[in-house]
């Protein structure tokens, strides 16, 4: 069936520029501000990511964690998640969604009725952060049952053996994690070099669309132009941060943050 | 679910590293599967070599000082009335706890795979005190994570960490104690894992870890299986073996080398931490019922919301301070092979009173939350019955809260 996802990768190729996908925490810092920031975006980002937040998150880096410690706090639950996609689509509902965050929140929720919700709210794609393959095999094979996308990751330290079963068993979209470090990191490697992996698994097969994330800031995601998409999560969840610190209203900011991202890689 | 004989439960895993087909796995990371991976067959290598094996042992003997005692509480058993109550004093060995069996282990380790640098969690400080002892003999750096809560009320051990060379990281996040403590020792993994070693210090993690510190605790029931037998001719026909349990590393190597006995012969009893007795807050995921979940890479019962959200702990005993419990207690509780109860904070520290008061012995806090139980059973057990509890750390560090809480004269 028909991902919109495939869709937004195809739009930005035939604009010659990399999709823009953008990563926010669902409730941060409110149910209500984190919807009106993603209606705020959407015409200017490709694909949303969505995080569902989580208390003992092993691969975030502060800024994530400080996002996801005030959507905790501020009540969201994972069904409150559902209803803000729902909303959203309700306003732009050919954007596609990305919902992202950690296992336990799948499992403890059930996964057949995990995915029930994903569909009927409309999510078109899901990553799993700490569900590797091929752990991940069966739950993703139930995520294409039902069209939705299971993005598989990729990392510096993936092996090339297995960089060719995981991109075998992916959908259409891979995530490439530009280096070793949590989100947020500071980009501690050369673009140069984080292009030549990138080109390392888009040899393997130049079908997939793969999207580079981890480190990518207003500062650096020009040098890294010419992947099929990228990830900004961080700077955006520490532009509220900052915003909240300065009593200065999110959604314009965050706006203005995207805006800026958008017209460097145009 | 079943637990086998005749293969030490460390291999009872699946291929993915699942024991009893749910409980434990490798739920990390994509950058952290080659780290996991290498660790796996370095150590399933090593594991056969000899030579390796006479190196721990020699390090095992030498450094860390084994075996250690095994004796009996003579005045207690009579004031209780009841069994023999025996200790394994493990808080004998070189630093005063038992975590330094899994920290030596893993420095060897990190030694043989060229790592220049290691890093861990502690909670209540012994890990972390440990890891730093070792890295220290075995010329590593050191990072340690520790809650900032636990460092306020663990400082002996801080300064311990910080006289062996340890940079000690304090952890602001959420509870700020084991738990947070563990999250951001694997997100520095995660981002160094090409130059640093990490060390989990319990038999919690990603599956190799589990595996590696239950080998290399199981040092205490290697040594306990032999006293034994010298002192009475062979395994006790009635024996009982008391452990707290946190994470479980000590438990799970006070136990190992028993496991193929009947456990009407050899029954484990672990006791977590209940917590105060008016909270509702506690460390007992086992005692308590808490539902499969997962935490820091493995699948295992902890303490959680309907939600999946780790639920913050409470107890006296920073040791103990943990949501989550070992994927092998969790096989050891579903196949009936152990059976778990907890100790209230109270009721610990009443059971530190009636041993200091008895014996020449202090237990920290946490091997007092054992005590607790197998004082309170022991009443009720034939005089044939031979109790063991097992004294894995020392007192010294919790002075400050049984200063606090007793009185001076009990420091």
């Amino acid at each position: 069936m028909f991902n919109p996802i495939s869709l937004a990768f195809k739009k930005a190729a035939s604009e010659n520029r990399p999709a823009l996908l953008t990563y926010t925490v669902a409730g941060d810092s409110s149910k209500k501000q984190s919807l009106e920031i993603l209606k705020s975006i959407s015409k200017k980002v490709d694909i949303l990511e969505i995080g569902f937040p989580h208390n003992t998150p092993v691969a975030d880096g502060s800024q994530i964690q400080t996002s996801s410690y005030r959507a905790i706090k501020n009540g969201i639950k994972i069904n409150d998640i559902f209803k803000i996609i729902k909303d959203f689509k309700k306003f732009d509902k050919n954007k596609p969604v990305i919902l992202m965050g950690y296992y336990n929140m799948i499992f403890q929720y059930g996964e057949n009725k995990f995915l029930r919700k994903c569909k009927i709210s409309g999510v078109n794609g899901l990553i799993v952060v700490d569900l590797p393959w091929p752990e991940n095999k069966k739950f993703a094979s139930k995520c294409k049952k039902r069209s939705i996308f299971f993005i598989q990751l990729l990392s510096p330290t993936t092996t090339k053996n297995r960089l060719k079963k995981i991109i075998k068993d992916s959908h259409e979209m891979i995530y490439f994690i530009s280096m070793l470090s949590t989100t947020g990191g500071k980009l501690k490697v050369s673009s140069k070099e984080i292009l030549y992996n990138y080109d390392k698994i888009k040899k393997i097969n130049s079908k997939k669309n793969i999207v580079i994330g981890f480190g990518i800031t207003e500062k650096t995601i020009k040098s890294l132009k010419k992947a099929d998409g990228l990830v900004v999560g961080s700077a955006i969840c520490k532009e509220i941060t900052n915003s909240i610190k300065k009593r200065q209203n999110p959604v314009t900011n965050v706006y203005n943050v995207v805006n800026r991202l958008r017209n460097k890689i145009k | 679910m079943k637990l086998k004989k005749g293969i030490p439960v460390i291999d009872q895993g699946d291929k993915l590293g699942f024991w009893g087909g749910k409980f434990g796995g490798n739920f990390v990371p994509e950058t952290l599967k080659k780290p996991i991976e290498d660790l796996e067959i370095l150590f399933n290598k090593l594991r056969k070599d000899k030579n390796f094996i006479n190196e721990r042992d020699r390090y095992f003997k030498n450094w860390v000082g084994s075996p250690t005692r095994f004796i009996k509480l003579e005045n207690l058993t009579k004031h209780v009335g009841g069994a023999q109550i025996w200790s394994k004093v493990v808080s004998d060995a070189n630093g005063g706890a038992h975590k330094i069996y899994n920290a030596t282990v893993h420095c060897l380790l990190a030694k043989r795979s060229g790592k220049k640098v290691i890093c861990g969690d502690t909670g209540a400080g012994y890990a972390g005190k440990m890891l730093s002892m070792a890295a220290k003999k075995f010329g590593l750096k050191c990072k340690i994570f520790m809650g900032a809560k636990d460092i306020q009320r663990q400082q002996p051990n801080v300064r311990a960490m910080k006289k062996n060379g340890a940079e000690v990281i304090p952890v602001y996040s959420g509870s700020q104690t084991l738990v947070d403590a563990v999250s951001e020792c694997m997100r520095y993994w995660v981002a160094n894992c090409d130059k640093v070693a990490m060390c989990v210090g319990s038999t919690v993690g990603p599956a190799i870890f589990v595996r590696i510190c239950g080998w290399s605790t199981s040092q205490i029931s290697r040594e306990l299986k032999t006293q034994l037998i010298d002192e009475f001719g062979s395994i006790p026909k009635k024996l009982k073996l008391y452990n707290c349990v946190g994470g479980g590393s000590s438990s799970f190597g006070f136990w190992n080398e028993f496991m193929d006995y009947d456990k009407k012969q050899c029954e484990f009893i672990g006791v977590e931490a209940g917590g105060p007795a008016n909270s509702k807050k506690h460390a007992a995921p086992l005692t308590y019922g808490s539902k499969i979940g997962i935490l820091h890479g493995a699948a295992q019962y902890v303490n959680q919301n309907t939600d999946g959200q780790i639920e913050e702990t409470e107890s006296i005993s920073a040791g103990l301070d943990y949501p989550g419990i070992s994927p092998l207690h969790c096989f050891l509780k579903d196949t009936k092979r152990a059976r778990y109860t907890a100790a209230s904070d109270e009721e610990a520290l009443n059971a530190y009173k009636v041993v200091t008061k008895f014996e020449k012995l202090r237990p920290s806090l946490e091997p007092s939350h054992a005590f607790s139980v197998a004082i309170a059973e022991s009443k009720r057990l034939s005089k044939d019955t031979i109790v063991v509890v097992n004294s894995c750390g020392d007192a010294y560090k919790d002075r400050g809260i049984i200063e606090r809480r007793l009185g001076k004269k009990y420091v």
